[in-house]
């Protein structure tokens, strides 16, 4: 940690020339600002993942000597190599964000490699000690958030049988479809979750189609893991389920049927990091947290949410609030009998075993591959 | 069941209501597609149609607050387009294919320059007609929960099959389409009624949009379409040019796209990605099955340039 | 569809061939310069007409054009890079067009070369990088000359038209790919972003000494210059470009359409699955769903622009390499929408095929006036 102290000390020093010695030439370059970058996969304005970082860049563009470079839709491949490049050459950033998973190894590693000073913050990857020092990857325990989710929907559910729309199964997704059956299962020990991949990050008619197919099945609490929520929400309270929301707050889309939701807060954590910067402080190479560190939160529950359900889950958030509550405590068995966790062992938020997550706990109907 | 779930009747429901939900956009830009290219020309271009259609019949039903001054909006759009299409293949030695793969590229990229500030607002959205009222099942009461503009399209068939059979309009696009030489003959502009036929081609792509975001899925997009426009282009050779085949058609590939969402809800969950890619593949093989290289495909329009 | 090659011989024959003069001797050749030149500078002013609506100076629009694509060395590299993949993808359409047939599945070529590229090197691994990588070149070419080769068998043996079913198998290939990497070829260290092994970084192709474009360029451009002395100055070229005029008159002169076809398929899925093969060994080391990035689709607009000449690929994948380069820029300093690249893409693809119609009627280039 000290290489990444010193290195972030001297580009602190070393931000302002920086700025103006790489951008001469461009007109409307700005000097004696920090110019941060911030990369999105999708389109900013998604009512989703994208959306949720873009909030986060926004609230940063209110601090004074900020500049925001933005740029959106850009792949993950070699043309992120470049976008950070020409953040970096041509708009003289010193701080990027390249938001997206995919974004990580080979791209933002070599991008770091190549840019010592510059510092690289990257959303979801996982950085180890054999990465590069000016980089560092963060991300928030979203699944804290779904398993409040999971209480209310085990509350609301007539049928007992809640829907997951999501896109791939990756530990990522795995791990909020299990938080989310877990915490419902508190609220309603039979209540199970279907789940329904849909095979990528925006699909807008298969994820429809999914919608209708759990609710054919007798789901009546829905919720998702994809790039944008919007389709799966309305399309689920069209047909007279609940909802519970992601990445941002849907419930403007479908107010009676909007439940609560699971929501990012970039908008607390980016100007934290920016003024831990300014304040000659580093970041932890390895930032993780959750509702506690205020890098999740929970949608305000919506009017349907009964009295016993908003008691429960308040009280679970409570305890993750003062950090002593493990969602992942064993035993803890798969969907096929087999035990995940063992007995006696809990699996707190910042064990890495979970990011590696395969397996479905038992109530999930579906399979990961 | 006591529950109200129907197990595995899910999946024959839901390729059923996949049929009604997803086909409209196909029916639409296939039967579109099918009436330019029986004049002569072939229009790739009504896969950016179809996402102009949707974006505009969202930004005026959200500004307008009516749906169905959306669609027509989303018409006008695609005929206008379809307009540019028949203009720039007007001229001498312009590949329309070609002009096609142009328009697709400046649609959908015009479409999401000017539909970035439409994808948080809700507009208002086409009605549904209960077609299911005399059943219990509330699955198949939500499968027939049934939108105008699919019964439009499928109205549209086979009157589009009677037209080009027995109308002096239909007749004259089929002339256009077979020979060029025989329709100036006649005394008709081939230019002319191509444009025609591309504008009411385009017209119906843009209201296969408007379906999309004002019905189902139902919102404003950059995902919306994923490729429904050109495979609703491929669908009309598929069909070989007939009206009726292309409502058969456009249904099986609605069908074939719930099929494999409604799988995995029922437990069929390994190879996923495969089951999804169902559409492509049946279209695929029912192609290989029923082609022949020893004639040129039946029906095919004779100035066609990809049957020449 | 009328070939181009037809067409040139066309507007060469109309011009009088009595007089030398110089227009007269060089005319057709101004014309094939200064035609699209002119549809290109009518494409801009037109876009610049675009963001004016939008209330954007056009000359701040032209300049951060010419800045992005061609303004600095970094410029020029980024412009390269992109401009290297698709070489390869155009002459996936261009050379297939050659002999009358419009292939537009260049894409679902580049993901299955990559496939077929990757599981080479990780069946003979262990072996000298320089063998790995002929091994990947083999793999590549053979993974995606086969793809296509199985659309022009198709529309040989059973007639099915080929536009199409190339069409259809990049679904299908995209759907084979997300399989064999979530599925049979993941990688289980592979956590958030399903990928298959890495082929090591030993065996990495790596940059152009003194650059950072990396060796696909020089791939793309010498596969350009083989194509277009195969298509020119070899019997095999002509006998396919006589059967791209008249497959009749092939027949008579006792040419095997079908073995031409099957062989020009073949090699043009190669060039994609190059492509593919490159996206591998010298940027993403693996292959997973990132390969998709729609090289293979710009690829289809880059051959139609350079009127499906091998050579004429070189200069506008140039061209549309430095108009995706410049994007982030127009979108970091004007503000301007992703999709504004997509916009003036069709926009200049709409000028030059409406300006196809100009050839041969200049008055002052055919020298009569």
């Amino acid at each position: 940690m000290d290489f990444g102290r010193i290195s972030r000390r001297h580009l602190l020093q070393g931000s302002a020339a920086l700025a103006l010695g790489s951008t001469l030439g461009v007109r409307s370059a700005a000097a004696a600002e920090t110019t941060i970058g911030f990369i999105y996969v999708g389109s900013r304005d998604d009512y989703g993942y994208n959306q949720a970082h873009a909030q986060g860049a926004a609230a940063l563009k209110k601090l004074p000597g900020i500049k925001v470079v933005e740029e959106e839709k850009v792949p993950e491949t070699d043309a992120v190599e470049k976008t950070m490049e020409s953040m970096i050459n041509l708009d003289g950033a010193t701080l990027l964000f390249p938001t997206s998973f995919g974004y990580y190894n080979p791209h933002m590693i070599k991008m770091a490699n190549k840019f010592p000073k510059i510092h690289f913050e990257h959303c979801g990857g996982l950085w180890a000690d054999k990465d590069p020092k000016n980089a560092g990857s963060y991300f928030g325990y979203i699944d804290e958030a779904q398993y409040i989710s999971g209480i209310v929907a085990g509350y609301s559910t007539k049928s007992g049988k809640l829907g997951f729309v999501a896109a791939k199964p990756i530990p990522q997704v795995l791990r909020n479809i299990n938080a989310f059956t877990l915490g419902a299962k508190l609220a309603n020990p039979k209540a199970t979750t279907q789940v329904i991949f849909t095979g990528d990050w925006s699909m807008p008619v298969k994820e429809a189609e999914a919608t209708n197919s759990l609710i054919d099945q007798g789901v009546d609490v829905l919720t998702c893991h994809v790039d944008g929520p919007k389709t799966m929400v309305e399309n689920a309270a069209r047909r007279g389920a609940m909802v519970c929301g992601y990445h941002v707050n849907q419930s403007p889309l479908a107010p009676k049927a909007y439940l609560t939701g699971a929501e990012w807060n970039w908008e607390a954590l980016y100007p934290k990091f920016v003024k831990m910067i300014t304040a000659g402080e580093s970041i932890p190479n390895f930032y993780r947290g959750g509702l506690k560190e205020e890098i999740v939160k929970v949608s305000p529950y919506g009017e349907m949410v009964s009295a016993e359900a908003r008691k429960h889950a308040d009280d679970v958030k409570a305890k993750f609030m003062a950090g002593n509550y493990t969602i992942f405590k064993g035993p803890i068995a798969d969907n096929k009998g087999k035990t995940v966790i063992a007995g006696g062992t809990d699996r707190g938020q910042q064990d890495p075993e979970l990011e590696k997550m395969d397996y479905l706990v038992d109530g999930v109907i579906g399979a990961t591959a | 069941m006591a529950d109200g779930s129907i197990g595995l009747w899910t999946v024959p429901l839901a390729v059923f209501g996949g049929a009604i939900r997803v086909s409209t956009p196909f029916l639409f830009v296939s039967l579109g597609e099918c009436i330019t290219e029986r004049s002569g020309r072939i229009n790739l271009g009504l896969e950016g149609t179809l996402v102009m259609g949707a974006m505009s019949a969202y930004g005026i039903s959200y500004l307008s607050g009516s749906p169905w001054l959306g669609v027509l909006a989303a018409g006008i759009t695609g005929a206008l387009l379809g307009a540019l299409h028949a203009g720039i293949c007007s001229l001498p030695r312009v590949n329309d294919i070609a002009v096609g793969i142009a328009l697709m590229l400046f649609g959908t990229g015009l479409a999401f320059f000017l539909g970035k500030p439409l994808i948080e607002p809700t507009a208002a959205r086409l009605p549904a007609i209960d077609f299911g009222w005399w059943s219990d099942v509330p699955q198949l009461r939500a499968a027939l929960r049934i939108n105008v503009l699919f019964l439009v399209g499928v109205a549209i068939a086979p009157l589009l099959y009677w037209a080009f059979r027995t109308t002096r309009w239909g007749l004259l696009i089929r002339t256009a389409g077979e020979s060029a030489d025989a329709a100036r003959a006649m005394g008709h502009s081939v230019l002319l009624i191509r444009l025609r036929a591309t504008m009411v081609g385009g017209f119906l792509a843009g209201i296969g949009g408007s379906f999309l975001s004002l019905f189902y899925p139902g919102s404003w997009n950059e995902g919306l379409s994923s490729g429904q426009g050109i495979t609703a282009v491929a669908l009309v050779i598929f069909a070989r040019w007939d009206p009726m085949l292309c409502l058969w058609a456009s249904l099986a590939f609605g069908g074939a796209a719930a099929l494999g969402p409604a799988l995995q809800s029922v437990g069929v969950t390994s190879g996923y990605h495969l089951f999804n890619a169902a559409p492509y593949i049946l279209t695929l093989a029912i192609m290989i099955i029923t082609c022949s290289p020893k004639r040129t495909l039946t029906g095919a329009p004779a100035e066609l340039s990809i049957t020449r | 569809m009328t070939t181009d090659a037809a067409d040139s011989v066309d507007a060469v024959g109309v011009a009088p061939a009595a007089d030398p003069g110089f227009l007269q001797r060089y005319g057709a050749s101004i014309e094939y310069i200064l035609i699209p030149g002119a549809a290109l500078v009518g494409a801009l002013a037109v876009f610049g007409g675009f963001v004016a609506i939008y209330g954007k100076n056009p000359l701040d629009l032209y300049f951060y054009m010419y800045y992005g694509a061609f303004g600095t060395w970094f410029s020029w590299q980024n412009t390269l890079t992109r401009a290297a993949p698709l070489i390869l993808t155009a002459l996936c359409t261009a050379l297939p067009a050659q002999l009358g047939m419009v292939i537009i599945g260049g894409e679902g070529a580049l993901l299955i070369g990559a496939l077929s590229a990757t599981a080479a090197a990780l069946a003979v691994q262990g072996a000298a990088p320089v063998i790995v990588q002929v091994a990947m070149v083999i793999g590549g070419v053979i993974g995606g000359g086969l793809w296509i080769m199985l659309a022009g068998g198709l529309r040989q043996y059973r007639g099915v038209n080929e536009t199409i079913s190339s069409l259809l198998l990049v679904y299908i290939a995209l759907a084979i790919l997300n399989h064999l990497v979530e599925g049979p070829m993941r990688d289980p260290a592979s956590l958030n972003k399903p990928s298959t092994r890495e082929i090591g970084a030993a065996n990495m192709i790596g940059s152009i000494p003194g650059t950072d474009v990396h060796w696909g360029l020089v791939f793309g451009l010498v596969a350009a210059v083989a194509a277009y002395i195969l298509i020119y100055h070899t019997t095999f070229g002509f006998a396919a470009r006589v059967a791209g005029g008249n497959i009749r008159a092939a027949k008579i002169v006792g040419l095997s359409v079908g073995r031409l076809i099957l062989t020009i398929c073949f090699l043009a899925g190669g060039c994609a699955g190059l492509a593919g093969m490159i996206e591998v060994a010298a940027v993403q080391g693996r292959t997973n769903a990132n390969l998709a990035a729609g090289y293979g689709f710009t690829g289809i607009l880059v051959a139609f622009l350079a009127r499906q000449n091998p050579l004429a690929i070189i200069p506008v994948a140039i061209l549309l390499g430095g108009i995706s380069a410049s994007g982030g820029l127009l979108q970091r300093r004007l503000g301007l929408p992703d999709a504004s690249v997509l916009v003036l893409q069709g926009i200049i693809f709409v000028f030059v095929l409406a300006s196809d119609a100009l050839y041969g009627r200049i008055g002052f280039l055919k020298g009569k006036s």
